[in-house]
């Protein structure tokens, strides 16, 4: 039984992360991670909403028609949603302002509907609240690492402390305007599944179309 | 005139809701394998998005904003906090009843969008329209523009990455890069074409 708890909380790290395997959730992943400090506070607000979620839909689960179900979730999950982002309004305005709409997008985030529907509807309370914990844990991984790249190649600092001296202050590191614009996001994340699939081979998707061996010779 | 041309311009191709907002991306990654889904999923995120995002408006405007209940004798009642949940209720009811009205009409485009239709309820490039149509204030015939444009945007550029997509599947790529990875590096190369469009505006 332990056993099983950790195994939810510890498998969406790596091994089942949300974003580079489960596709979910990619949205906010890629918006909020210019700078370091954003994507820190929105990991939070979506490990708090994943968890919480998940525990309340795991108490009512035995009394919810199976047909309403979905309303249901998302009235839950709008809930907590509008919690935390008057939490976030009330303690950490400037923060707030700069992930704009991004706190409300929550509501529609996959990841936390998906393990709603797919994980919290069978598992009891602990179980789930575990779940949502670990996923979010997972989320936050991957947007501190996308975030800390960005931030440090793109402003040369990191949660605003200087680490290379930029030429603008004097220094001889040139600031990388791409980093700061969305493609960079897209690159980075590729680069991310593409490391984790080559030390973790099974995760990989088949092709559809297996090249013939003389043709690759060929093209050689 | 211009200024409704230049909004609508700029909604299709600089602030592209899914290459520069990312928004609807699981929706943009998970059904851009073959090329007529993604251009049925595109048609119907047009559809609902054309609808909605003025419907969120007049809402907006004359329920939920601070103050907007003058109409009804309470100037001081701000009902802001309740407008996640009133839009996300409109944008279900709003896909339920193009579901309806899609089946009795067209039953053929019906049939043709099947799962994705339902499934537009939790595509963030919907709640996004509308979240930022609040954050911009856009006006009625604004938000009428800037919904169908955003929709246009994010067809648009499905159908192009479903297109590629449908490409690479005969190529030759290094084996952890294969699938989910490539399409992200496509959609990298995409976005990155479409920032040259920020000097149209």
């Amino acid at each position: 039984m332990a056993n099983r708890l950790l195994s939810a909380l510890i498998t969406p790290l790596v091994g089942e992360n949300p974003i580079t395997l489960q596709i979910l959730g990619i949205c906010s992943a890629l918006a909020v991670t210019t700078t370091l400090d954003t994507a820190l506070v929105m990991s939070a607000a979506v490990t708090c909403v994943l968890a919480l979620s998940g525990a309340s839909i795991s108490a009512i689960r035995r009394f919810l028609p199976r047909s309403v179900r979905i309303i249901v979730q998302i009235t839950i999950i709008a809930s907590f949603v509008i919690i935390v982002d008057l939490v976030l309004k009330a303690f950490a305005y400037e923060i707030s302002l700069r992930l704009s709409v991004f706190v409300g997008l929550i509501v529609t985030n996959c990841i936390i509907l998906a393990r709603a529907e797919g994980f919290a509807m069978h598992n009891g309370i602990l179980a789930s609240t575990l779940d949502g914990i670990g996923n979010g844990l997972g989320y936050a991984l991957i947007l501190v690492v996308v975030g800390s790249i960005r931030e440090l190649f793109g402003h040369g600092t990191l949660l605003d402390i200087q680490i290379f001296w930029t030429t603008a202050k004097g220094g001889g590191f040139e600031p990388v305007q791409l980093m700061l614009l969305p493609p960079s996001a897209f690159f980075i994340i590729g680069c991310i599944i593409w490391f984790i699939r080559t030390r973790r081979p099974e995760q990989v998707d088949k092709s559809e179309f297996q090249i013939r061996r003389e043709a690759q010779e060929e093209a050689r | 005139m211009n200024e409704a041309l230049d909004l609508l311009l700029r909604s299709v191709f600089i602030n592209n809701l899914a290459l520069s907002f990312f928004l609807g991306m699981c929706t943009f990654l998970a059904v851009s394998k073959r090329l007529d889904t993604a251009l049925g999923v595109g048609l119907a995120i047009t559809c609902v998005q054309t609808v909605t995002v003025p419907i969120n408006n007049l809402i907006y405007a004359y329920i939920l904003a601070p103050g907007a209940l003058a109409w009804a004798g309470l100037p001081e009642l701000d009902l802001s906090f309740l407008s996640l949940i009133a839009f996300i209720g409109v944008i279900a009811a709003m896909v339920q009843i193009l579901e309806m009205l899609l089946e009795y009409r067209v039953p053929r485009l019906y049939r043709a969008l099947g799962i994705f239709l339902p499934l537009i309820t939790v595509n963030c490039a919907i709640l996004g329209g509308t979240l930022f149509m609040v954050e911009r204030a856009y006006t009625f015939t604004e938000s009428v523009i800037y919904g169908f444009g955003t929709g246009v945007g994010w067809a648009l550029a499905i159908v192009l990455l479903a297109a590629i997509r449908e490409r690479l599947k005969y190529s030759d790529i290094p084996d952890g890069l294969q699938g989910l990875g490539m399409s992200f590096m496509v959609v990298g190369l995409i976005s990155l074409g479409f920032m040259a469009f920020s000097g149209l505006g």
